[in-house]
């Protein structure tokens, strides 16, 4: 990743709306070739932040660089740089062909160069023998490829999605994920992919920007997100876990000693901390082991709810008057299942869990 | 019992529509196939006379000789009311698309100042602009008042101040229909223009006027048809000299003393209002059957 070119160069930009501050000093590069997510909760200046990177909107201070060269002073016709609306916003008057053609023809492209364009573009989102049909006369799936082809189809050097997948149902949702991360490595065209569903971002991103209160809360691959959270924001937005209050006893390197409510244990740091500091423990359901998977740090517990999930059971124990939530994966058919008010064994690694800021 | 009710049913709108609308036509048609009285009025008498006299007049020897002057009064009837209302769709369009972009408290209040002047009777909101283009009217006084001038001919008793009227009284059938198309024109489609690459002019070109075509066209039938039978701007504002198809009637029907012929030239700015909404369902047909 070092050796690639940047692709984009976000620095300190901030965004206020009258009193309000959208964005805070947001800084960070995408490079080319990646597939990078924009992630975090409702609100949290995620479309703000696209809006700026395509035109639509202009910082309120900070500057913003494509392939090195400033574009704040480029209106969005003059950035090459295309994006995909949450709504599509495909031109309801114009057919298939004529709305992934229109951006073709604004650069100027011959027309030879634009059919054989259109066409390739028809045949990669599977839309071929739908290039004559208006947008209302689409599904919603339909809808969103053509609105990818159309974006698509300029070459652009940074691909921009507002929540593509929002408005289609689950399954489609899901297919559409591969189908995205597919097209993204043959093209080869950065991508910078905006979501609230985190489980999204995790599946497709190569790195993860976790926005929170118009802030970079985390900015890693979806693995260092998952399991190496920055802070209890991102750990608390990313997957599930147990939060519990702790208090550090002693600190060697990047492990620390810390009390917990169940009792003292040892575990990974996540952020600098001295003894004697209040802290927060994060412990992720599916890193508890129960009866004869449970090791590390032992506890006893009782159960006091179950949720069968199919491939999980998520259960509720209580560990001396605290509540863990706990996931087990039913591994076998008719895996053995805890029943509610049994005593139980638990047990996670000292590596599984994170102490985080208070 | 509900195919009775369906016909039965209308049977209130059918006789408001046979007393206020068909009857009276007929009864129009009718006269001007009529012989003129003798002192005014009209003798029934079948004749095509009236319908012979808006192209030809009876000369000296008693052969009709072709006589254009009423073609020319269609004419310019028809090339006025075209001019409005190319005017009106010009100056709707930005108009339509400045109050749909406000938020909704402006927009409604702009929307109700739009249809204000409705409240105003059409002959005071006229002369009102006898005040403003008229000798010490508004305009000359500002003019004055600046020193660009020392005074100037009345601005008044021409076609330009005869299509100020015009546009001024039907601007604001065209404004809110072309509102109510361009306000749902989602504003995703316009930045969809620029992020393809689309300037300014091509987004107008290619994405909001095809978008705002519906409302245009709408526009253009309810202040084309009415300028077709514009009485007043002519008198007052046009000063009356040279007139237009809805003068004409009038004067037949009131000082002319000629109702076949008055009615002949009705039915002819009837006739024209029909061929131009018969070529617009037309097209609006054919659109359909394409799509
Ligand atoms: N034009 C605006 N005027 C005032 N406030 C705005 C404007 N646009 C956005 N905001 C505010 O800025 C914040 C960030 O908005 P943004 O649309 O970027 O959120 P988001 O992360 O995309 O959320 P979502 O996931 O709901 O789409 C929100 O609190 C929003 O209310
Ligand atoms: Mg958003």
């Amino acid at each position: 990743m070092t050796s690639r070119g940047k692709a984009i160069e976000v620095e300190g930009v901030t965004k206020d709306f009258g009193t309000f501050r959208a964005l805070d000093g947001v800084s960070f590069d995408i490079y080319d070739n990646e597939f990078f997510t924009l992630l975090g909760p409702s609100g949290c200046g995620k479309t703000t932040l696209l809006r700026m990177l395509a035109g639509f909107d202009a910082p309120t201070s900070g500057a913003i660089r494509l392939h090195g060269k400033p574009i704040l002073d480029l209106p969005p016709h003059k950035r090459r740089v295309n994006t995909v609306f949450q709504s599509y916003a495909l031109f309801p008057h114009m057919t298939v062909e004529q709305n992934i053609a229109f951006g073709l023809e604004n650069l100027g492209w011959p027309k030879d160069r634009r059919s054989a364009r259109t066409a390739q573009m028809l045949e990669m989102v599977h839309m071929a023998q739908f290039a004559r049909r208006r947008p209302d006369q689409l599904s919603g799936g339909q809808r969103q490829r053509v609105a990818l082809a159309r974006a698509l189809a300029p070459e652009p050097e940074v691909l921009l999605l507002d929540e593509p997948l929002s408005a289609l149902d689950l399954k489609l949702r899901q297919a559409m994920r591969d189908e995205l991360r597919t097209l993204q490595r043959q093209t080869g065209i950065t991508f910078v992919f905006v979501t609230h569903d985190q489980e999204e971002a995790l599946d497709m991103s190569d790195r993860i920007c976790v926005l929170g209160q118009g802030r970079i809360q985390h900015l890693g691959t979806p693995n260092e997100i998952y399991e190496d959270p920055a802070n209890r924001f991102v750990a608390d937005f990313i997957g599930e876990t147990n939060f519990l209050p702790v208090q550090v006893i002693s600190v060697d390197g990047d492990m620390a000693s810390v009390k917990t409510p169940m009792g003292q244990v040892v575990t990974t740091l996540q952020k600098a901390a001295t003894a004697g500091q209040a802290a927060t423990l994060s412990l992720r359901p599916e890193k508890i082991g129960m009866e004869d998977q449970a090791v590390g740090e032992i506890m006893q517990g009782r159960v006091t709810n179950k949720n069968y999930m199919g491939g999980y059971t998520h259960y509720t124990v209580d560990v001396g008057g605290t509540e863990l939530r706990v996931s087990k994966r039913n591994a076998i058919s008719h895996s053995q299942s805890f029943e509610i008010g049994r005593e139980v064994r638990l047990g996670f690694r000292h590596d599984s869990a994170r102490v985080l800021g208070a | 019992m509900r195919a009775d009710f369906r016909i039965w049913g209308l049977l209130p709108a059918w006789v408001i529509m046979g007393f206020t609308l068909i009857i009276p036509i007929g009864i129009v048609i009718a006269v001007s196939f009529a012989a003129r009285g003798a002192y005014g009025g009209f003798d029934w008498a079948l004749s095509g006379e009236p319908y012979v006299q808006i192209l030809y007049q009876v000369g000296w020897t008693d052969e009709l000789e072709f006589n254009p002057q009423y073609l020319y009064i269609i004419a310019r009837t028809l090339w006025l009311a075209a001019i409005t209302t190319l005017i009106c769709m010009a100056v709707s369009l930005p108009v339509a698309y400045y109050i749909a972009r406000q938020p909704r408290a402006v927009k409604a209040a702009l929307v109700y100042l739009v249809t204000l002047p409705f409240w105003v009777s059409m002959i005071v909101r006229v002369y009102a602009w006898l005040m403003i283009l008229g000798n010490d009217g508004v305009i000359e006084k500002a003019l004055v008042a600046t020193g660009l001038t020392s005074g100037i001919d009345s601005l008044l008793f021409n076609d330009g101040a005869m299509l100020v009227g015009m546009v001024y009284s039907y601007l604001p059938l065209m404004i809110l229909p072309v509102f109510a198309s361009v306000e749902k024109l989602d504003g995703a489609l316009i930045e969809a223009s620029h992020d393809l690459y689309a300037n300014r002019w091509v987004t107008l070109r290619r994405v909001i006027l095809p978008l705002a075509w519906p409302g245009l066209m709408a526009g253009a039938i309810l202040v084309f048809v009415p300028c077709l039978g514009a009485v007043l701007e002519p008198i007052l504002l046009g000063g009356g000299k040279q007139l237009l198809m809805g003068n004409l009637i009038q004067t037949q029907f009131g000082g002319g003393r000629n109702w076949p012929f008055g009615a002949a030239i009705a039915v002819v700015l009837m006739g024209l209002v029909m061929i131009v909404l018969m070529a617009r369902a037309l097209r609006d047909g054919g659109r359909h059957d394409a799509a």
